[in-house]
């Protein structure tokens, strides 16, 4: 397993659950958790689910990705309450993720990979 | 000055205005928002309900403590992490001051850190900053305070996705902070 890990959070627990299955395919090192919805699996973001996320994570740095709204918050709130150290993107959720997966499988550097990050910065 | 008794009072009226305004929270919500304040700040009230119930002689940090973990774990939309750090930061200050214009105004800092909202941006936040800086909070103060919402163009939440079409429209989450600071008053009124 790769030092870095990665974290989703989205309003949906369809969209939470489903960008793993496209990010496993380029990182099938990477430790990937995700929060989605509520905590009765409504729309919305649970800190609870996301601290959970956080918490189950087989990495103690994590790479976060988010969608709209609450999530950030709550995803702040959070990385307040946990030990492990977490970074949070204001990239496209789907890509973000995505490049972070891929160069992370590809032990690329953490600040090498916040630059390319960057560039994908949408909030 | 802030007491154990005012914060339960405090939630108890503010319990019941969210309950006989759900709908037409939820009603400001729908061209602006995804038309679920109502609901959702009705889940986090019945949280914060249940969850001061359990509470056996607590003092007002433990108080102010538990209504924020309730707002954060049960209201589900972005309301639910402001008023929780709302909340939270009043359980931090309070060991420091029960003034309430001292506690409010270290609520307001951190609603606008977490937010990222300032004033004017049509949020909840320009409901708790003219409440923070007035030196006595009246209805009229908080009324005015909604009201200037309604031309302000949305750029923080839901509503900045709106653009222009935002204008027009009175801000949900003012709107409850208002019955919010109305059952502080009537709370300080009533005792």
């Amino acid at each position: 397993m790769k030092k870095l890990g990665i974290i989703l959070v989205s309003h949906v627990p369809d969209i939470a659950r489903g960008i793993p299955q496209l990010l496993t395919q380029v990182a099938p090192n990477v430790s990937i958790t995700n929060a989605g919805g509520t905590n009765e699996n409504d729309i919305g973001t649970s800190m609870e689910k996301i601290l959970a996320a956080i918490e189950e994570n087989k990495a103690s740095e994590l790479l976060a990705f988010y969608d709209i709204g609450s999530s950030k918050m709550n995803l702040e709130l959070a990385t307040e309450m946990t030990d492990k150290q977490v970074h949070l993107y204001d990239a496209a959720f789907v890509e973000g993720a995505y490049t972070a997966a891929s160069l992370i499988e590809a032990d690329v550097t953490l600040s090498e990979i916040e630059k390319q990050l960057a560039s994908l910065k949408i909030k | 000055m802030l007491t154990t008794e005012i914060t339960q009072e405090w939630m108890d009226k503010f319990y019941h205005k969210i309950e006989e305004n759900k709908d037409y929270l939820s009603e400001l919500d729908t061209p602006i928002g995804d038309g679920d304040h109502g609901n959702n700040m009705m889940r986090g009230m019945e949280g914060v309900k249940q969850g001061l119930a359990k509470l056996q002689k607590p003092d007002l940090k433990t108080i102010l403590k538990n209504i924020a973990m309730s707002l954060i774990s049960k209201v589900g939309g972005a309301s639910g992490p402001l008023y929780g750090t709302a909340f939270l930061e009043m359980a931090k200050k309070c060991g420091e001051t029960q003034d309430i214009n001292a506690l409010i105004n270290a609520a307001l800092d951190g609603i606008k850190k977490r937010g990222g909202a300032t004033e004017g941006d049509k949020t909840m936040v320009d409901v708790w900053s003219p409440v923070a800086q007035t030196n006595e909070i009246t209805q009229k103060v908080i009324d005015d305070a909604i009201a200037s919402t309604k031309d302000m163009l949305a750029r923080k939440g839901r509503a900045s996705y709106l653009g222009e079409r935002s204008i027009g429209h009175l801000d949900p989450g003012a709107v409850s902070s208002g019955y919010l600071f109305t059952a502080l008053l009537e709370t300080e009124a009533s005792l």
